[in-house]
């Protein structure tokens, strides 16, 4: 039933998506209890860190990892399979978000709108994202290297300028309060009552749906749509076709690997992922600013790479995941540790925390004067370190980790 | 019929983005020549202007292109280590302490007049900005000798994401003056002000390049050619590539450092003291680094200046014909120069092509 690991006898087995069924039986109990996650059942919700994400107030940053892994899998495409490094993913994100709140948003005295349902502002966002990129690309695929990567920053800041102009402010809103957009319920068209309302509570069958559960699910399924899609790409034609012109692009185009179409789909698709992550964006924090696309996301999309693994689809999804949630840990941590009396932990937060005067590193009061930083500030500080550690540690990232651990158990006890 | 064969065996991709440059400079030459007869006065202020602006844009291009040279990576920390260096120069000479003392600043109460114990000032904080950089280049570049480029040039962006949450957050930068002894002051010309730091700027450019160009005859300055040329090549002819990487983290910082400093003065900004937008000088004036091509000291300059033209005379005489651009365009004329720039020339005006092997 297990097989042999590593015997293949046709070329069409080593391809699949999950070749073991190992891999296949792990996974299936893996999606099921993501997709049951949310919910307090008796069985799922008693493994320890599944009860815990799957509490109310954590299913919001655990909806953002999905939102920011499907912007991840397309730069990954981008830049770990085609190796084209691009810091401008936040712009395309930003033009998705934009798109998405010109054609969903309401129309106003100062804004822009066609109030369309989700089914159209959803792929439109994507799809302008795309045009985007397919209009930059002709200036992008002769670039290489640092050159690309200083462009495409220089579009970051572009986007952010254009998002401030009269015509910017009326797609996305003031500059620093931005727009309100709130269009996650599926509708068939225009009409009042949404076909699925997945903004309210709601009651599905015979159990009550809280408004953070029902988008916790919508993102999965999108997500995991996404993520089939990007795996496809990487296991077929176009997939090798780019890791060809990441490996020597010229012995690629001297193999008969068109080069210029091929990067120019790689910005297409990349770019795709990125509007359609945007859109989802502004529709779960329920406004868009410009500014939020700024270089600090593009950034935490390189770094995302880099922690996860780049040039695989899981590494991108645990990079998400680990990047977005270890500060939200860092946070509760703090947040836990100020109450804790006596013992270890006592003597750990009389150690680490301060209200300023005494001695400390992290500063909770609400005003930080002086020289400590707050907990914001630290888990900043602490997402730099991370990118610097993890470069000079382990290059290959967290799913580098993982292939060293695996492959040392699986020639145990010949393992050295 | 031939010759239109002819025409069309022509590569039509080389041409038409050389034509139209041509064109552009031909109708900004003619446009210039227009302004210059219309009103001299002004057109001499914004041509000083653009030049103080560009010079400032060169100093940190130039600490760009050396750390290039020397460790063949883009540092993007380069924009946290000038405003580092703008507060050092601010704890040296405003607040009158060491600094992360309360150790009263020696220098201040040397006497003498205003300008040469800020001169001092100055040199100090320079040698401290040379200090961050020596220390950031052994503790974070120095261990990736060897690693894809690429992960350097991040790891430089994780610098300079932490240098900004202590510049911003624990020194808390609101509004530091600098002590600058010319002020926003400047001389007439006709009705016209012309700043003392426009000037500066332009000295402070062509002293740093002068010292450059002699630096890379020196033997140290071939040794770090050497290196920029083929690292292993280097190392086996003897050369410490870690020294050479030292010294060009160093330069690069206090360079930084420099442009941090003009940063805070007019044409760049009218506040003279150290603030948030400080930092952001380093991603202003990318654009004319890679204008100028990554490894070219002379582009870095050229670049520079081009950029700061472009960026002053925009702002100068186009303000009432492109509303739709939204306020405060000029921030983002150098990205569109630079864009057009790199589909004439895809490696910048000096840079070398990166020759390709299969």
């Amino acid at each position: 039933m297990f097989g042999r690991p590593n015997l293949y006898t046709a070329y069409r087995q080593e391809i699949r998506m999950l070749p073991t069924w190992t891999q296949r039986s792990l996974f299936a109990v893996f999606m099921a209890v993501l997709f049951l996650l949310p919910f307090d059942l008796p069985v799922i919700s008693h493994i320890p860190v599944v009860r815990f994400l799957g509490d109310g107030e954590w299913l919001r940053p655990m909806a953002l990892v999905m939102v920011l892994a499907i912007a991840a899998l397309g730069l990954n495409l981008l830049s770990g399979l085609a190796g084209q490094v691009s810091l401008g993913h936040a712009f395309f994100m930003g033009v998705g978000a934009c798109a998405a709140v010109y054609l969903g948003g309401s129309s106003g005295e100062t804004t822009w709108g066609h109030s369309l349902p989700i089914w159209i502002w959803l792929p439109g966002a994507g799809l302008t994202a795309a045009l985007v990129g397919v209009i930059v690309s002709p200036v992008a695929v002769r670039l290489r290297g640092l050159y690309l990567a200083i462009v495409t920053l220089g579009l970051v800041f572009l986007g952010i300028h254009f998002g401030n102009t009269s015509w910017g402010r009326r797609i996305a809103g003031p500059p620093a309060l931005g727009r309100e957009f709130q269009g996650l319920d599926i509708r068939l068209w225009k009409e009042e009552k949404p076909l699925i309302n997945v903004g309210g509570d709601g009651h599905w069958l015979w159990f009550d749906v809280s408004d953070g559960q029902k988008r916790y699910l919508f993102l999965l399924v999108v997500t995991i749509l996404m993520a089939v899609v990007a795996k496809n790409l990487t296991r077929t034609r176009t997939g090798r076709a780019l890791q060809a012109i990441r490996d020597r692009d010229i012995a690629a185009e001297v193999m008969g690997v068109p080069e210029f179409r091929y990067k120019l789909m790689a910005f297409a698709v990349s770019s795709f992922f990125a509007g359609l992550s945007g859109a989802l964006f502004a529709a779960l924090s329920q406004r868009l600013l410009a500014t939020d696309f700024g270089l600090f996301l593009s950034v935490e999309f390189i770094a995302i790479l880099l922690i996860g693994g780049a040039g695989t689809t899981a590494g991108p999804l645990i990079g998400t995941f680990f990047v977005v949630m270890v500060p939200q840990f860092v946070e509760a941590f703090t947040e836990w540790l100020e109450d804790a009396e006596g013992g270890l932990f006592g003597a750990l937060s009389e150690l680490v925390l301060t209200e300023g005067g005494d001695f400390g590193i992290i500063n909770t009061a609400i005003q930080t004067p002086g020289w400590t930083l707050s907990v914001f500030d630290w888990n900043i500080v602490l997402f730099g370190a991370l990118i610097v550690v993890f470069l000079i540690v382990e290059p290959l990232g967290l799913f580098g980790i993982w292939v060293r651990i695996r492959n040392y158990w699986k020639r145990w006890p010949f393992s050295y | 019929m031939a010759a239109a064969l002819r025409l069309e065996a022509v590569d039509p991709r080389r041409n038409a983005p050389l034509a139209f440059l041509t064109g552009l400079v031909g109708a900004a030459l003619v446009f210039g020549a227009v302004q210059l007869a219309n009103d001299p006065g002004l057109f001499l202020q914004t041509f000083m202007k653009s030049m103080g602006l560009g010079s400032t844009y060169a100093l940190i291009a130039l600490g760009f292109v050396l750390i290039f040279k020397a460790t063949q990576t883009v540092n993007f920390a380069q924009g946290a280590l000038a405003a580092t260096g703008a507060l050092f120069l601010s704890f040296l000479a405003t607040d009158g302490n060491i600094p992360f003392t309360s150790v009263s600043n020696p220098i201040n109460s040397l006497g003498g007049p205003g300008w040469m114990s800020w001169g001092l000032n100055v040199i100090v904080a320079l040698a401290f900005a040379a200090a961050v950089g020596l220390v950031v280049e052994r503790l974070a570049i120095r261990p990736m000798i060897g690693e894809p480029l690429f992960s350097v040039a991040v790891i430089t962006l994780g610098l300079e994401i932490m240098f900004r949450v202590f510049n911003n957050d624990a020194v808390e930068v609101e509004f530091r003056p600098l002590g600058v002894p010319w002020l926003a002051n400047g001389f007439k010309v006709g009705d016209r002000l012309i700043n003392w730091s426009f000037i500066a700027a332009m000295v402070t450019a062509a002293a740093a390049f002068v010292a450059v160009y002699f630096f890379y005859r020196s033997r140290l300055g071939i040794a770090m050619r050497a290196v920029a040329f083929d690292q292993e090549a280097a190392m086996a002819q003897g050369v410490s590539v870690g020294r050479v990487f030292a010294i060009a983290w160093a330069a690069g910082a206090v360079l930084a450092a420099v442009g941090g400093i003009f940063a805070t003065q007019p044409p760049v900004a009218q506040t003279l003291s150290v603030d948030q937008e400080t930092a952001n000088i380093a991603f202003r004036a990318l654009p004319a680094v890679i204008l100028g091509g990554l490894d070219s000291a002379s582009g870095a300059l050229l670049g520079g200046l081009i950029v700061g033209v472009a960026e002053i005379y925009a702002g100068q005489y186009a303000a009432g014909n492109v509303s739709w651009l939204g306020a405060g365009y000029p921030l983002i004329v150098p990205y569109i120069v630079m864009i057009i720039g790199l589909l004439i020339r895809p490696y910048g005006l000096f840079g070398t092509p990166e020759i390709r092997r299969v």
